[in-house]
């Protein structure tokens, strides 16, 4: 599974009072199976790239291919689209709609048109890569589980779906400690056990480092950094800039170089920062 | 799709229409209303047009900007020139089976079209020069003198201000919830009438919960700022009539005066 996007630009209500460029000439193209981290200000464009890519957005112009189909086509059918590509929106459950948590999850599988076995088979895999007990939560009204716990129905419900490319729109938002490290810890389990592509729109520069396998920057509707992530937090600088942070732990190591003298290090987690502190003591002595 | 509704949006400016008083607007659109029912003859509906159009041209408010909010209601206006073209009796133009048109009933056919669209260009003009806030102050202000007979005025301005107020916000929770569930391959286009309408639960249900969320903040933040109705209550921006709104109610007096003149033209 590929992604190819060209030179994608989009206009908000073109020639209204309110018209915005959201994206201007975006282009970038993944070919692995990896996690990459978007970032950018509010308003850099990020969701609406993620809308373009699952053809819910159609672009101004440009062009973007998934495995070398183009999905801007005006005449794609773009059920196809949406069957290898899930969105999951900023607070997805506050879309659940459904009486029980397990029909909740086979919206997706049931408008695909499968078989009711079929249908069944990947509500449980969906509930089971999110981390939930079937036998515990099926029959259970969506409305009484916790708020971390909507969450991962609510994502059970696009990974039903069995995409090959899974994009996330700040996935962390408003869950309390717990409920967060679990869902940076599926995160990573489902990419790892689904060989997924999964694309990450977040704020926490933390989770961005901790998760991503790449990073791409947003700002005023452009890409304006694509790098691994050590290499994008290194410029602590360009990104203070543009009202970005960089992870804690990046942070503290830049206060720390500034002070002692011959102390470098780049970490992306506290443990990484300890590991060269630890380093740099062992040399010093 | 949702956004192309204009009817009842607003138009950013600082033309002399912006600029008069809410008050003013008001009473000039309903004025403008009645005389458009008091008319009765082509040449009244030409001074009636050619006055909207000297305001619209003051405002500045763009002609497309105003004509894509009639569109919403093309059917509306269609629906009553069809249905008064065949209905009214007198000299027959044309017939054909039951079916007949007379000169009287096109003529009336023409004058509803022509009062309904504008009808609501006249009241779009009063929304699109005017923000919310003003609208529903001026109309709390209007109201009243009708509390002193039991008239709630002060909670129907409130009531109408927060309607005003969440229309955009459902608008982009609406659209944030149809692109999930089609996200999800939900189908809201292809279907009979039935599975169209069932098409509609997983959209109805999850904008109905947010909807009572939205409300629920809204009384919680309310309350906390001490809001108790409209007893007591000042405000910030205190409204008043200016010269501008003296010359708009010599205007609309001689506007009125030559348009009951024309009946008997």
């Amino acid at each position: 599974m590929t992604i190819e996007v060209k030179d994608l630009k989009y206009i908000y209500s073109p020639d209204m009072p309110g018209e915005t460029t959201a994206l201007d000439g975006v282009s970038f193209d993944v070919t692995e199976p990896s996690i990459i981290g978007i970032i950018g200000h509010t308003g850099s464009g990020k969701s609406t790239l993620l809308q373009h890519l699952n053809g819910l957005i159609k672009p101004t112009s440009g062009e973007i291919y998934i495995d070398g189909e183009c999905i801007t086509d005006e005449k794609k059918n773009l059920t196809d689209v949406r069957r290898k590509i899930g969105l999951v929106f900023q607070y997805p459950e506050h879309q659940l709609f459904e009486e029980t948590v397990a029909k909740d999850v086979a919206f997706g599988p049931k408008n695909l048109g499968l078989e009711e076995e079929d249908i069944d088979r990947r509500v449980r895999r969906a509930l089971y890569m999110v981390g939930l007990d079937y036998d515990e939560v099926a029959d259970v009204s969506s409305f009484e589980l916790s708020g971390g716990m909507k969450r991962r129905a609510a994502i059970a419900g696009v990974i039903a779906m069995e995409p090959a490319i899974l994009m996330l729109d700040e996935p962390m938002a408003g869950l309390d400690p717990q409920a967060h490290r679990d869902m940076l810890a599926l995160i990573k389990k489902v990419q790892r056990d689904m060989k997924l592509i999964i694309l990450i729109v977040s704020h926490n520069m933390a989770d961005v480092a901790e998760l991503s396998d790449r990073v791409l920057v947003m700002s005023k509707g452009r890409i304006i950094m694509d790098d691994g992530p050590h290499e994008i937090f290194k410029r602590y600088d360009e990104l203070s800039a543009m009202g970005l942070s960089v992870p804690p732990a990046a942070e503290i190591a830049q206060k720390i170089s500034k002070k002692v003298k011959g102390f470098e290090s780049n970490p992306l987690s506290i443990r990484e920062l300890a590991d060269d502190i630890e380093e740099f003591r062992r040399t010093k002595r | 799709m949702i956004r192309d509704i204009t009817l009842g949006q607003y138009y950013p400016g600082g033309s002399a229409v912006h600029r008069l008083d809410a008050r003013t607007k008001i009473i000039a659109t309903l004025v403008y209303i009645a005389a458009l029912f008091v008319v009765n003859n082509f040449w009244g509906f030409l001074i009636a047009a050619a006055s909207l159009f000297t305001v619209i041209a003051i405002s500045r408010v763009p002609l497309k900007f105003i004509f894509r909010g009639l569109t919403a209601v093309f059917l509306i206006i269609a629906f009553t020139f069809i249905i008064n073209l065949f209905m009214v009796d007198g000299r027959v133009l044309w017939e054909w089976k039951f079916l007949s048109i007379t000169y009287e009933g096109l003529q009336r056919a023409c004058f509803m079209a022509v009062r309904l669209v504008l009808l609501i260009i006249g009241s779009s003009m009063m929304t699109l020069t005017t923000k919310p806030i003003e609208l529903t102050d001026g109309l709390e202000k209007l109201l009243n003198p009708l509390s002193k007979i039991g008239v709630p005025s002060h909670e129907i301005a409130l009531m109408m201000t927060i309607a005003l107020r969440f229309i955009p916000t459902l608008m982009e929770e609406t659209d944030k919830i149809i692109k999930a569930q089609q996200a999800r391959g939900a189908d809201f286009e292809s279907g009979n009438l039935l599975s169209r309408a069932k098409a509609l639960i997983p959209i109805l249900i999850p904008l109905f919960i947010s909807s009572f969320r939205i409300a629920q903040d809204l009384a919680l933040a309310m309350e906390a700022r001490c809001y108790h109705g409209g007893e007591g209550r000042t405000r910030m921006n205190q409204i008043r009539f200016h010269r501008g709104d003296a010359a708009a109610a010599v205007l609309l007096i001689a506007f009125l005066g030559v348009i009951i003149a024309s009946r008997w033209i």
